[in-house]
């Protein structure tokens, strides 16, 4: 057993300047990462094992970022399930899931208090897996108290990979491993695979299930996902390609641990240089040259870093947001001239720093393991011209009177959220059009003169 | 429908009584939660106090400053505290992380009071919550009061008299000299979008004082001395109504419970209050008052309701009363209830709501997104009123919506409130972007294809 994470990380620098309480935390729990992960499975409804208190609030939280049905089962733990185990509970909701839901497979996380009590899911779920009336399942442990949704995403991809992948000889054909980024950047990453003619598994493909259509009656689950066939292919592909510049060792060992397939590892794609790799990394595993289209797509974001590079100059930016997608972020600000000033997140890594200087943003100050207070505290100090971070950096926005561009989850005060598009050069176009734009209505709104020619 | 679910759905008119009050079937995807939101909720939104989660992260994150609870003067409950308990604490227990915590934050806060929240899992490890409370309301010089909200305990319902219980420990310890006779508490109305301002406003013009609001804009020091008051008013009845029988047992303080939600309904609710006192001025002040302020809304409302005549609706909210209010007021509005449901309903609440309704009104306890989608489309339904977890069934199926829950920002209570009620029914049901969604594109297209045939016809 660990340490715990309180005593390793008291040591680091800044993180909350020791103090017991965290307020406004930066964390969400585990299980809501794994119910993310779970809806980019076809068929999939997810379970979460537990008191239903904590189905319903991971529910009203990412529904309010997706605005997207969010149908979540729980196995509504009572007073008694607590003393004697949530055994009956479990098979009643599979057998109830089963029923109301047909699903191809329901996908089980567990909470801090069915890991507390010691419970034997897995167990209870091979015992279940003998009954033909019940939907198979998948599993994954999802203890809050180890760790945040970033972790509880990864471990739930991880072990989704673990127990559908199989071997056999190899295909033409790429994994690809893309985190908890949005449906926008999951449609975006289809469609540059799509381009250079390269089979790709994009896991977990939640595009569709939680960017959907209007529809004239309900779908007990949303349409879209990765088959579980295609999931048990995944052993058997030439290559797979993880994105995230600070997750590690992240799901990709499990395919190349035990299945041999060679992993790459990149960062998210945001900014020239970061899309530059991964388009090189696809076209040298498709064996096709890159696409016109996309050489032009490069060559007009570059034409817009040029109009707008002197808007940037000597402006500094504050980064908030899952690990993964704050280092990228903070690579990108660093190529178009920004200056990473502060990078916060409310997750534990211990690999944020390293990343950010690999990505050219090593002077930015770094804060793991945050809470928005003293994130907010080291904002008021440092007075960035710009913050780029979710929803829950709006009151520190607001006090100060800084702008906020919204990124990442969550986004609870705009629509739309399922549609930011982050990553590849059109991503980082619609960033960085936005990015100077924010700067320059700043500069516009706060002036005298008001100039609506500039 | 599952069939554990069945006997927990009638329809008005077919004889059956709605069982209820039971724990949600596991696997249902019941829209409950837990007993921990249902204390969260209730005491939420007292200003003054430090509402600290004993848990891990996540119970404070999706609690944190979500909800319309207004505050005239500190704003410290839309701050977010938290132990954010990790796997040192699961191992060695957290009470000592508790204690610190609340050290600091008293001190860097200073709180008129402390709530301690527990979650599963500081339940589970067995920390003793209440004897760090006691050990630091000794310590600290202000009430810390534990709240006994493991999620598993129950449903939210369990988290109310937890909250109540909670509540009752700070009543009867503040000065209750010159409180006059013309006196009340208001238990079960959380201030969303301002609402208590407008509900004091009227009590203020009867000439009636307000002790203490339970727990909308609510202050430690008037809790402390609600006791002093002649009359509780519950509105929210499912979450409140334990605490006023507990008040009317220790300090004799009977109750009425009321609605402030519609027309009707809140008009009845301020003649039961002035009633209560039987003093002529008080009555008149309130004939008065509702005369003017009905008198100020109705044009709209019948200008709004010349669009709505006809239009069907569906409803699925907390507490029994708001469903109540809710019926009159869509009816107010020409509009019918087709399906009507609650989380917490006891018997006797859907015995009444089964009277409200008209004949083959589907009512049910504790429903899900399934059957909720299945009403709305086999209704026909124009708007369906819920809280954000119903809102994406309704807007994916292309049916209008209202939120009637906490986390609303438009004050629907009052008279003005039933105006801003019927605006924003208006606002949803008339939008043209219904005519684009496939559940009407069918009908429109059909039209335009007899009218395009009309025409091509000579």
């Amino acid at each position: 057993m660990s340490l715990g994470l309180e005593t390793q990380n008291s040591k680091m620098k800044n993180r909350r300047s020791g103090k017991a309480a965290a307020t406004n935390t930066c964390r969400v729990c585990a299980p809501l990462g794994a119910v993310l992960a779970f809806r980019g499975i076809r068929g999939c409804v997810p379970l979460v094992h537990g008191s239903q208190g904590c189905a319903t609030y991971i529910r009203r939280y990412l529904i309010s970022h997706f605005r997207e049905p969010m149908d979540v089962a729980s196995t509504s733990f009572t007073e008694s399930s607590t003393i004697f185990g949530g055994r009956s509970n479990l098979a009643e909701a599979l057998a109830n899931l089963t029923r109301a839901y047909h699903p191809e497979v329901v996908g089980v996380c567990t909470t801090c208090l069915a890991e507390t009590i010691g419970e034997d899911t897995p167990g209870m779920l091979r015992d279940l897996a003998r009954r033909p009336d019940l939907a198979p399942t998948l599993f994954v442990a999802t203890p809050s108290f180890k760790g945040c949704q970033h972790r509880g995403f990864h471990d739930a991809v991880a072990a989704i990979l673990a127990q559908t992948a199989q071997g056999g000889t190899r295909l033409r054909q790429l994994n690809l491993l893309a985190g908890p980024v949005s449906p926008a950047d999951l449609r975006h990453l289809r469609e540059l695979v799509d381009a250079l003619g390269l089979p790709t598994i994009l896991f977990p493909d939640y595009s569709e299930t939680l960017d959907g259509p209007s529809l004239a009656s309900y779908a007990p689950i949303p349409a879209g996902g990765i088959s579980l066939e295609e999931l048990a292919r995944a052993g058997r592909s030439a290559l797979t390609i993880q994105l995230g510049a600070v997750l590690e060792p992240g799901p990709g060992e499990v395919l190349s641990e035990r299945h041999g397939v060679p992993l790459t590892r990149l960062g998210l794609p945001i900014g020239v240089t970061a899309t530059d790799a991964l388009v090189a990394a696809l076209a040298a595993a498709a064996g096709v040259p890159i696409p016109d289209a996309l050489t032009a797509e490069r060559g007009r974001l570059v034409d817009a870093y040029v109009d707008g590079h002197k808007y940037l100059a000597g402006q500094r930016v504050a980064i908030v947001g899952d690990p993964d997608l704050a280092a990228a972020l903070a690579g990108f600000c660093a190529e178009i001239g920004l200056t990473p000033v502060l990078v916060g997140s409310g997750a534990v890594t211990g690999r944020l720093a390293a990343a950010l200087g690999q990505l050219g943003a090593g002077s930015a100050e770094v804060i793991e393991d945050a809470d928005h207070e003293c994130i907010g505290a080291r904002i008021t100090a440092l007075r960035p011209d710009l913050i780029l971070g979710p929803s829950k950096s709006y009151p520190t926005a607001r006090a100060l009177g800084i702008p906020l561009l919204r990124v990442g989850f969550p986004v609870h005060d705009r629509i739309g959220a399922g549609r930011l598009l982050h990553l590849g050069y059109r991503g980082t176009q619609r960033l960085f059009d936005e990015l100077v734009n924010t700067l320059l209505a700043n500069a516009q709104d706060t002036s005298e003169t008001g100039y609506a020619y500039l | 429908m599952l069939d554990a679910r069945t006997s927990q759905v009638v329809t008005a008119g077919d004889g059956r009584s709605v069982v209820c009050d039971r724990p949600s079937v596991a696997g249902s995807v019941t829209q409950r939660a837990c007993s921990f939101c249902g204390a969260r909720v209730v005491l939420y939104p007292i200003g003054d106090a430090l509402h600290l989660v004993h848990g891990p992260a996540g119970c404070a994150a999706y609690t944190w400053d979500i909800r319309g609870s207004l505050s005239s003067g500190s704003q410290l409950h839309r701050l977010s505290f938290n132990t954010d308990i990790r796997e040192n604490e699961v191992i060695f227990g957290g009470e000592k992380k508790l204690q610190r915590a609340l050290r600091e934050l008293v001190a860097q806060h200073r709180p008129k009071a402390a709530f301690v929240y527990a979650t599963c899992l500081t339940g589970v490890i067995g920390d003793d919550v209440e004897a760090v409370c006691r050990g630091a309301t000794a310590e600290l010089g202000i009430p810390v009061i534990p709240v006994q909200s493991e999620g598993f305990r129950g449903t939210k319902k369990h988290g109310y008299s937890a909250a109540c219980q909670a509540l009752a420990q700070l009543i009867g310890t503040g000065d209750t000299t010159g409180i006059s006779r013309l006196s009340i508490n208001i238990l079960g109305d959380f201030n969303i979008a301002g609402e208590i301002w407008a509900i004091k406003a009227y009590f203020a013009a009867m000439g009636i004082k307000v002790v203490a609001s339970m727990t909308g804009d609510g202050r430690i020091d008037d809790i402390r001395r609600a006791h002093g008051a002649t009359l509780n008013v519950v509105q929210c009845a499912g979450s409140m109504t334990s605490l006023a029988k507990l008040m009317k047992e220790t300090y004799g303080i009977p109750f009425v419970q009321v609605s402030f939600f519609g027309l009707e309904d809140c008009a009845a609710a301020l003649y039961e209050v002035a009633a209560h006192f039987g003093d002529a001025e008080v009555l008149a002040r309130t004939r008065a008052l509702v005369r003017a302020e009905t008198a100020s809304v109705l044009p709209e409302l019948a200008r709004l309701r010349q669009d709505l005549e006809g239009k069907v609706a569906a409803l699925y909210v907390g507490g029994a009363f708001k469903a109540f209010s809710l019926v009159k007021a869509l009816r107010q509005l020409g509009m019918r209830v087709a399906m009507a449901g609650t989380q917490t309903g006891a018997p006797q609440d859907y015995e009444h709501l089964k009277e409200l309704c008209d004949g083959g009104t589907i009512l049910a306890d504790d429903t899900n997104p399934l059957e909720l989608a299945g009403w709305l489309a086999d209704c026909d339904v124009d708007l369906f009123i819920g809280g954000v977890k119903e809102r994406p069934v309704a807007y994916k199926l292309g049916v209008g919506f209202c939120d009637h829950n906490h986390e609303r920002k438009i004050g629907l209570a009052g008279f003005s409130g039933m105006a801003a009620f019927a605006r924003e029914v208006h606002a949803t049901v008339m939008s043209p972007v219904w005519r684009l969604v496939p559940r009407h594109q069918f009908r429109v297209s059909s039209s335009e294809f007899r009218d395009a045939k009309k025409e091509s016809m000579p």
